[in-house]
């Protein structure tokens, strides 16, 4: 059979903890015995693939709901999806959704007492192209308090879901703004450990992609797991 | 020059609608062996975990993954895609109605005992969790060399899902995010 390799692993600094008591809700939800260390067979390195059929073009497009248009600041996000070596990330489905300009989800869980957008619904999805590239139009979404502390807020971000080309290469991770002072007050963002891994979660303002009289724009890459050096049989 | 892995973040819990439910089962008509498998999904202190989404990645019967990197001699099943995707309720409570899986091989020789690749994610998890779910009484067990990475006998139990007494097909089983009879999760 051909040879397959597995994927690096991350380095534990370079990525979330599961216990971080700072974010109040890991305490109960994170396990306390050691992950048994999986070695990747074909159930790791296999994994659901979402073709371009999956999205519509108007998918990609937060700005319109309802026969109406967003309130908020719109902006263009675009980035490129590539491994850890730098290769394209192809055909990667990648899911979005953000609360709307004043800092409220279309939710029934979201209690915070901003008003709601008839015209935003707050998610959107594409697939990257051929070389790993994903754009979308949406508004700013606002900042929000939250319940993990006294006055605590939440900066401004839009959380993304991808599938790359593995079971192991799973992403959901959060979008956030260059320059947000809610950031280094963000028990969330500041669970990564390593300085360059969260700078990694924070969009670039991107004049040249920005569109003159309508819209922003801001740029964001994701890189997913490479693969390991040394392939073997499967 | 290796670049910096983008880090996780929490799914949170607003994502309802920013991903889609996804039925492991798109068409009645899929040939397999009906199996549901219904649990909960619990926290620390035994509470159901209400804003939970669960993943599951499956091989077919024949234990064939629709994959490409899947280079066995097998045939995939037109319509199954091996995916789904599941909320949990209010009460941590989740239901996976899907199709028996098949044998898979193991690295260079053997095979894994058929299994579900799962995914949890929550607010409060930082990054995903991972982890598998077997079929108790199932006659690979014993060899499976995943389970046997799992040396206390006791937590390698709760990989299993047990078979209810009825209907035919209808497995429990159980997810304990953290404690006594807390699940086993991999690094995967």
């Amino acid at each position: 059979m051909a040879k397959q390799s597995g994927y690096r692993r991350q380095a534990p600094e370079q990525d979330a903890p599961y216990l971080h008591p700072a974010y109040k809700s890991t305490v109960g939800r994170s396990p306390k015995q050691p992950l048994v260390r999986l070695p990747h067979s074909l159930s790791e390195i296999t994994g659901p693939h979402f073709g371009h059929e999956a999205v519509r073009p108007e998918d990609r497009d937060l700005t319109h709901h309802a026969g109406g248009e967003a309130q908020g600041q719109r902006i263009i996000v675009t980035g490129r999806v590539t491994d850890a070596d730098g290769e394209p990330v192809r055909d990667a489905l990648l899911e979005v959704w953000q609360c709307n300009a004043a800092g409220r989800y279309r939710h029934e869980a979201d209690q915070h007492d901003a008003p709601l957008d008839p015209h935003f619904a707050g998610m959107g999805r594409t697939v990257t192209d051929d070389n790993g590239e994903y754009r979308f139009l949406s508004i700013e979404p606002g900042a929000y308090p939250w319940g993990n502390h006294e006055n605590a807020w939440r900066p401004k971000h839009i959380h993304f879901s991808l599938f790359g080309p593995a079971f192991a290469t799973r992403l959901v991770t959060q979008m956030y703004f260059p320059g947000d002072p809610l950031l280094p007050l963000d028990p969330i963002f500041n669970a990564i450990p390593d300085k360059r891994a969260r700078e990694r979660l924070v969009s670039a303002f991107d004049p040249q992609r920005t569109e003159s009289g309508y819209a922003l724009a801001y740029r964001f890459d994701i890189v997913l797991r490479g693969r390991d050096a040394t392939p073997r049989e499967t | 020059m290796k670049r910096i892995v983008t880090a996780s973040q929490t799914v949170g819990p607003f994502f309802h609608r920013g991903v889609v439910p996804i039925p492991p089962l798109s068409a009645p008509e899929i040939p397999g062996e009906r199996i549901v498998i219904g649990g909960r999904l619990l926290d620390g202190a035994g509470a159901g975990v209400g804003d939970g989404l669960l993943e599951t990645w499956q091989a077919n019967g024949r234990g064939k993954y629709a994959h490409p990197a899947d280079g066995q001699d097998k045939q995939t099943t037109p319509g199954f895609t091996g995916f789904g995707r599941t909320f949990t309720g209010k009460d941590g409570s989740f239901r996976i109605e899907t199709i028996r899986p098949g044998a898979v091989p193991w690295l260079e020789a053997g095979q894994q005992a058929p299994h579900i690749n799962v995914l949890v994610f929550a607010r409060g998890l930082l990054r995903h969790l991972v982890t598998r779910m077997y079929f108790h009484g199932d006659p690979l067990l014993a060899a499976d060399p995943v389970l046997q990475l799992v040396r206390d006998a006791k937590r390698r139990e709760t990989l299993l899902a047990r078979q209810d007494a009825s209907p035919p097909g209808a497995y429990r089983w159980d997810i304990v995010l953290q404690g006594a009879r807390e699940t086993v999760f991999f690094d995967c």
